[in-house]
């Protein structure tokens, strides 16, 4: 058996942990500049003196409700959509596979947009129930997607599920575009923001939303990362290693739907950032997923909190929102990516 | 990449046998059942709506016009260019999906997955934005250059790998143009506060055509039809393959350009006057392919009256199933077209890796 991938393993964890260590100190970087920049300018001092208890109450209001959960959120999602991005990479064998491409934000969208429709957007209580909307509509996408991509005969064909991905995604776009001409003005504007790709107005409440899904998600699939690295070798080895196929690709998915499901849920329809994270984590260290999958999680961090901060900041007058910065950087990074791809 | 051939097509091995079948017989007979039937629809579609007005008082309106009775008047100003654009978008965009098929013998090529719409979206949002007053003209101008900023993306970057353009390629390369052509125009959209102005265009509706938008777009989608069906005879040898192609004396660059343009101009006229109507191009073409076979000299115009009949029966629907507030006709076209696509990448094999 080759052993190029998981060959020199110490040098591996070293060059991760170095790597991890740089990611770290840019997402804090970041996480600084973004704590100054806004409608609201604040200088460093001001910013770190509020941090310590001193500042004014306005201060107080723009860092503590306003800029810090949208920076923490922005960060979340980022993580949560790379790993979802990397697991779903490794189980359709496809370097291109991404939960936006396979119809997952469109599942989440269109659930949303359903629910918009039907019961009135209050603030009270939506935090949570946006989540779970979200979570069932991506759910239901999945096991769509993932039931009309399977064959008896030949199983799940990674090209199939992405051309069905792609099929169903269209088919929902159309759906949500009947819903959304249908909605008021004041509702749309809002279901549209959200549908955007917007953290703007984003509460502690959201944040406490999100967090178990990542807490508990992500290292979840980091521990699974093992089975992982023998499914990325095939079927056929896999079974031949002893893997329980069925069982943990299920398990896998389960994971990384639930992770983009309630990213998207968070902060809209975000895409590319799943598939940019994991494959800038690869370049950097290699393909095992022991140390993909946590550095894809802080190349996405870093990925949309810059997004973010770069939406909240180019305008004088208001704000781009983040899902359309992430489009904008994402979308060329993928072409690239499929210019350059071999087979 | 013909599925529907399989059956009757002959081995291609000798070049005598390169030669397709078509069924002549077939398209003649389906060419004038589908005229019938579009005649048919046209008069169904003119005589319903919000109110309804009955087939005699629509053949008095059309051929003894009276504009004192206000039915007529209904008829002759809102009914009848309705009907007529549903006719030009629905030939315009079969055509141009069945042109791109048999160009790239890609069998999920269609305007809406490769860009096209979204290109003339994003175009069209910054026009909306920045000349909010300009004339009908400039708008369609303008999305045929949109539609041609998409597709030109797609098909570049899609055949700058090594491995050329596979059909999986290309269906990537569409999605993420579009999303990002999608992402630029939401931008614009919000910024400008003009979503959903854009939405209800996006929506792919029928209603609100007026005389001036047929009669603009008209010579535009007539003379790309005429170029479609002169160029139908080299198209069906093109999609044998280039190698056949260029063998029989055919210039492949020059059928290229050709196509490419009557496929811009159709696409972009279509998206500029009824927003985007996805699947029509992908489902039409392969239905035609099946019932007459693979000659393009039949599966061009019979797609073009199918098409067409397809977009006014929707329509149709569109108003009958909820007649306060319209379902949009590309919600209803998607509705059939999704599960098709669907079936295609199923049967898979033949072309669709």
């Amino acid at each position: 058996m080759k052993m190029s991938p998981y060959g020199h393993l110490a040098q591996r964890s070293r060059k991760t942990i170095w790597t991890a260590l740089i990611l770290v100190i840019l997402i804090l970087a970041v996480f600084l500049l973004s704590m100054n920049l806004g409608a609201v300018r604040m200088t460093p001092q001001d910013v770190v003196k509020t941090l310590f208890g001193g500042g004014d109450a306005r201060q107080h209001l723009v860092l503590f409700t306003l800029r810090l959960p949208r920076i923490v959120i922005a960060l979340l999602i980022g993580a949560g959509l790379a790993v979802s991005g990397a697991v779903m990479q490794g189980l359709t064998r496809n370097p291109l596979a991404e939960p936006g491409i396979l119809g997952i934000n469109a599942g989440s969208g269109l659930a949303i947009m359903l629910y918009a429709s039907y019961f009135p957007v209050v603030t009270l209580g939506t935090a949570f129930m946006m989540p779970l909307c979200a979570l069932v509509g991506a759910g239901l996408t999945a096991v769509l997607i993932y039931g009309l991509a399977f064959k008896k005969s030949e199983g799940l064909s990674p090209s199939s599920l992405v051309l069905n991905g792609i099929g169903i995604a269209a088919g929902i776009s159309a759906a949500m575009i009947v819903l959304a001409v249908r909605l008021t003005p004041e509702k749309y504007q809002s279901v549209y923001i959200w549908l955007a790709g917007s953290i703007s107005g984003t509460t502690w409440n959201y944040v406490l939303a999100l967090l178990p899904w990542i807490l508990i998600l992500v290292p979840f699939v980091i521990y699974k990362a093992r089975v992982l690295n023998v499914l990325v070798l095939g079927d056929k080895t896999a079974l031949g290693l002893g893997a329980n196929l069925d069982r943990d690709r299920l398990g896998l998915l389960a994971a990384a739907v639930g992770l983009a499901a309630a990213s998207v849920a968070s902060g809209g329809a975000i895409s590319f950032v799943g598939l940019i994270g994991p494959h800038l984590a690869r370049r950097l260290v290699g393909p095992n997923h022991k140390y993909l999958l946590p550095v894809s999680a802080l190349l996405g961090a870093l990925l949309v909190l810059t997004g973010d901060t770069i939406g909240r900041s180019v305008m004088h007058t208001g704000e781009v929102p983040t899902g359309i910065v992430v489009a904008v950087i994402g979308a060329p990074y993928f072409l690239y990516l499929l210019a350059k791809a071999k087979a | 990449m013909e599925a529907t051939s399989s059956s009757t097509a002959a081995p291609e091995g000798t070049p005598q046998e390169h030669k397709p079948k078509g069924r002549p017989l077939a398209a003649v007979t389906i060419l004038i059942g589908g005229a019938g039937l579009l005649v048919l629809a046209l008069l169904v579609s003119i005589s319903v709506g919000s109110i309804s007005i009955p087939l005699g008082t629509v053949w008095q309106a059309l051929f003894h016009f009276n504009p004192d009775v206000t039915d007529h008047q209904v008829i002759r100003e809102v009914r009848l260019p309705r009907a007529l654009a549903g006719v030009l978008v629905g030939a315009g965009l079969s055509v141009s999906g069945a042109v791109m098929q048999g160009m790239t013998r890609n069998p999920i090529a269609d305007p809406g997955l490769l860009g096209l719409n979204a290109g003339a979206g994003f175009v069209l949002a910054a026009m909306f934005a920045f000349f909010p007053n300009m004339s009908y003209m400039t708008l369609i101008l303008y999305s045929f250059v949109g539609a041609g900023i998409g597709a030109g993306l797609v098909f570049g970057i899609g055949s700058l790998s090594k491995s050329g353009l596979t059909p999986m390629r290309l269906a990537l390369s569409g999605a993420a143009v579009s999303a990002l052509l999608s992402a630029l125009a939401e931008g614009i959209a919000v910024y400008f506060k003009i979503g959903q102005d854009l939405a209800f265009w996006y929506a792919g509706g029928l209603a609100g055509i007026h005389w001036t938008q047929v009669k603009i777009m008209f010579p535009w989608v007539a003379a790309a039809l005429i170029g479609a069906m002169c160029l139908s005879r080299s198209i069906t040898v093109l999609s044998l393959g280039d190698e056949v192609s260029s063998g029989l004396g055919q210039r492949n660059g020059l059928i290229r350009l050709g196509g490419t343009l009557v496929v811009l101009v159709l696409a972009g006229a279509a998206v500029s006057a009824v927003g985007a109507i996805g699947f029509l191009g992908l489902l039409i073409p392969h239905i035609v392919r099946y019932l007459v076979g693979v000659d393009y000299r039949w599966v061009i115009p019979c797609s073009g009256l199918f098409g067409a009949l397809l977009i006014v029966v929707a329509d149709i629907g569109a108003r009958v199933i909820n007649p306060l507030q319209e379902v949009p006709v590309g919600g209803l076209i998607a509705l059939i077209g999704v599960p098709y696509f669907l079936y295609l990448v199923r049967k898979g094999g033949r072309g669709i890796r």
